[in-house]
């Protein structure tokens, strides 16, 4: 079974395996850096529950569970 | 000799500060032809030689997937800018440098300006920039837009690139994708080079994107079908070889090569992960507890200063001061010279009313504008769509969209104009059609005047139940529009949180004038000749004869043709329906021109004998029916203004104005047909 970064915690760190999906979310993913071998780390989640907070490449992204459920981890 | 220069860069690196501080006060804001993208152009300022600036869309990368990405894309193939100046933000050097990989590849000359090196030389952090030129292959600058540094050098730079016609370099010493890429790439450039010559595009460049499977490319190339057969099968073998799908590898490489580039030349201080300034913020304004009531009590402050004390005071000044200041003059000159009655009315009531119902808003939209600007600027903007985004996704909107909404209950005028800061356009139309439904400041003398003649004991709960009303049309007309009107593909939220910055007084005055113009401007046309329409309308029989009763112009005629539609909604009443087509101007004119229609003279809403002679015509069911249809029609003139010009499209704001006109109907109807089945008739 292949991870997801959903399934990290505030403070977990990981390595991007690759994405999954087609189309505009995975394009927009690449072209903000989720990239193979990048570093994730999960700085937060948004008051609500939702959306999520991560630092990469240097800076703050944040993104939908839904969409992290398209970014594979190692 | 006039050169052109193209500032491209992403969001958040600085890009408009380096435009004003090169341009100066010859900007010019307009709109790139068919969308509502905003283009700015300029002169540097302090160059002898004629050089054109042109500011373009803040873009993360050249994948046409957003109109930004696609407006700047096609201006750089086709425009052919003399030196593209790409504005790198150093302090987040590494995604900045992806959109470079990408302007490079063009085969146009480029300059990178890394900007904010301010900040870099702050932190002690260093970046050696001559071998980052040697990397990239392009000339590397610093600067600090927001300290004014390294301006001069850089627009001179770029000059001497234009006048050398120094082509970018091929960057041949820098590789950024693996040997089996670019050998499917050496293959496939003698197929697309016929139709990239005819376009004058860097052929390796048209290569590379047809074997990413570009189709935006494709079609504008119009590449035969059978060419493609080809570059598909190169694509299939890189594709099979690599386990992975084109895209992925491309972008993988770029990231790669970035990644080994900055390793080599960017040395931080910090290796630890210690805390800056920015994440001390956000320690406090995102925290799971503090966030909302921080938000809130933004937004409270905001709301207040927009359209409380400060608002109402500039906006009662300005309309006394043209109505009766300057209209008192006009007048008396008119009188003195002999004027005919006719014409003094056309001028003070008709043209200079006009004027002032368009130039009220003024003030309230540089207070609006001023406060949007510190959001964005200081980089709170993106927060507040972190925080807000799961209440707002339910009506298939981003966090962003909150701000406009909230501004509505204000003025529906600045607020239409505030969903300018949504980046994704379909998100924008609707966040633009559902904001009117927000009841403005401007309602609220209708619901007192009604609420005190009809529902004595309760008038808190029916107004604050109108409110409700409008708010919960929003929810079901974003959910209804995102499924019918609006649909396709959801935009990705997919967002960077920008460091907190100081917003540049400079930055934030240039953008409160650039706002105000352009509504004076382009939604002040539209709005002075409605206002100017309605006036004749309705001071006019059709005899031309000037009236002094409504009910006898051509607008009271209209009004009472249109009895009919709306007595299913129990407003069979003709002074009802014209005091709807009044309140056009601006809603409370409903109050005045229902206390003339009924005969009591131009009442308030808190006039006793208004409330009396309303009872006669109207019950209380059919009062509530009543505020129903003015909360939710077709906003006022000045809003009509605003929406055109922020739609930029006829088509979308008749659409608008439709739609929310049938739903008033509507929602009028149910009310008022749903309480005489329950018998409260």
């Amino acid at each position: 079974m292949s991870r997801t970064l959903k399934e990290l915690k505030p403070g977990d760190k990981a390595v991007v395996k690759s994405i999954t999906g087609e189309g505009a979310v995975k394009r927009r993913l690449l072209d903000m850096g989720v990239t193979k071998g990048a570093e994730v780390f999960v700085r937060k989640v948004a008051p609500l529950g939702d959306p999520i907070e991560v630092n990469i490449r240097g800076y703050e992204l944040t993104f939908r569970k839904s969409e992290a459920e398209n970014i594979i981890i190692e | 000799m006039t050169y052109t220069f193209a500032l491209v860069g992403n969001p958040n690196s600085g890009k408009t500060t380096m435009f004003n501080e090169i341009t100066g006060s010859t900007q010019y804001v307009g709109n790139w032809p068919g969308v509502t993208v905003e283009k700015k152009e300029g002169k540097a300022r302090k160059f002898k030689e004629d050089i054109e600036i042109v500011d373009l869309p803040g873009i993360y990368s050249l994948s046409p997937y957003t109109m930004e990405e696609i407006i700047a894309r096609d201006y750089i193939l086709d425009e052919k800018p003399d030196v593209v100046i790409n504005i790198v933000d150093a302090t987040n050097i590494e995604r900045n440098l992806y959109l470079t990989t990408q302007l490079i590849e063009l085969g146009i000359p480029v300059i990178v300006a890394l900007n904010m090196m301010d900040v870099i030389k702050s932190r002690e952090d260093r970046i050696d920039v001559e071998k980052l030129s040697a990397f990239l292959g392009v000339p590397v600058l610093e600067a600090s837009a927001s300290k004014g540094i390294g301006i001069q050098e850089l627009v001179e730079k770029a000059l001497e690139a234009a006048q050398s016609r120094a082509s970018a370099n091929s960057c041949e010493r820098c590789k950024m994708l693996d040997d089996a890429i670019e050998q499917s790439l050496d293959k496939a450039e003698p197929f697309v080079a016929l139709p990239a010559r005819q376009k004058g595009y860097n052929s390796r460049w048209v290569a590379l994107k047809l074997l990413e499977g570009d189709e935006k490319l494709q079609e504008k190339l119009k590449v035969p079908v059978t060419l493609m057969e080809d570059i598909k099968s190169f694509r299939k073998e890189l594709e099979q070889k690599y386990d992975n799908d084109m895209e992925t590898l491309i972008a993988d490489n770029r990231y790669r090569f970035i990644s080994d580039v900055v390793a080599k030349t960017v040395k931080k201080n910090n290796k630890g992960n210690i805390l800056t300034l920015s994440d001390k913020i956000d320690k406090v304004v995102t925290n799971r507890i503090l966030a909302i009531p921080i938000f809130l009590i933004l937004m409270f402050a905001i709301f207040q200063v927009s359209f409380g004390a400060l608002g109402s005071f500039t906006v009662d000044w300005l309309d006394s001061f043209i109505n009766e200041t300057v209209g008192g003059v006009i007048k008396a000159w008119l009188e003195a010279g002999g004027a005919a009655e006719w014409l003094r009315a056309l001028i003070i009531d008709g043209i200079l009313a006009g004027m002032g119902s368009m130039l009220v808003f003024v003030p309230q939209i540089m207070i609006v504008f001023f406060f949007l600007s510190l959001l964005e600027d200081s980089g709170y903007m993106a927060r507040a769509a972190f925080i807000m985004d799961r209440i707002l996704r339910k009506l298939g909107l981003s966090g962003k969209s909150f701000i406009p909404m909230l501004i509505g209950f204000g003025c529906s005028v600045p607020a239409v104009m505030a969903a300018r800061t949504l980046e994704n356009e379909k998100d924008r139309r609707l966040t633009i059609i559902l904001t009117p439904f927000m009841s403005c400041g401007a309602r609220l003398p209708v619901y007192a005047l009604f609420a005190a003649a009809f529902f004595e004991q309760n008038q808190g709960v029916v107004i604050f139940s109108i409110y409700m009303l409008g708010i919960v049309i929003a929810v079901l007309s974003g959910i209804l529009l995102k499924k019918f009107v609006l649909k396709g593909e959801v935009a990705p939220f997919v967002m960077e949180l920008p460091p907190y910055r100081f917003p540049t007084i400079k930055g934030i005055y240039i953008h409160m004038l650039d706002r105000s113009k352009d509504f004076v401007k382009k939604a002040g046309t539209v709005i002075f000749a409605a206002a100017v329409v309605i006036w004749f309308l309705q001071s006019f029989s059709f005899s031309l004869q000037m009236v002094e009763d409504a009910g006898e112009s051509i607008l009271g005629f209209i009004g009472k043709a249109i009895v009919p539609a709306f007595a299913p909604l129990g407003l069979d009443d003709w002074r009802a329906s014209v005091a709807l087509l009044t309140g056009l101007v601006a809603k409370e004119v409903v109050v005045a021109t229902l206390g003339i229609l009924s005969g009591v003279g131009a009442a308030g809403e808190d006039s006793a004998e208004l409330a009396a002679a309303l009872q006669t015509y109207f019950t209380p069911l059919k009062a509530y029916a009543y505020m129903a249809f003015t909360l939710l029609y077709m906003p006022c003139i000045a809003a009509f203004g605003a929406i055109k010009r922020e739609m930029n499209s006829w088509k979308w704001t008749f659409f608008t104005i439709s739609y929310q006109t049938g739903t008033a109907w509507f929602v009028a109807f149910l009310i008022y047909q749903g309480g005489r089945l329950l018998g409260l008739e």
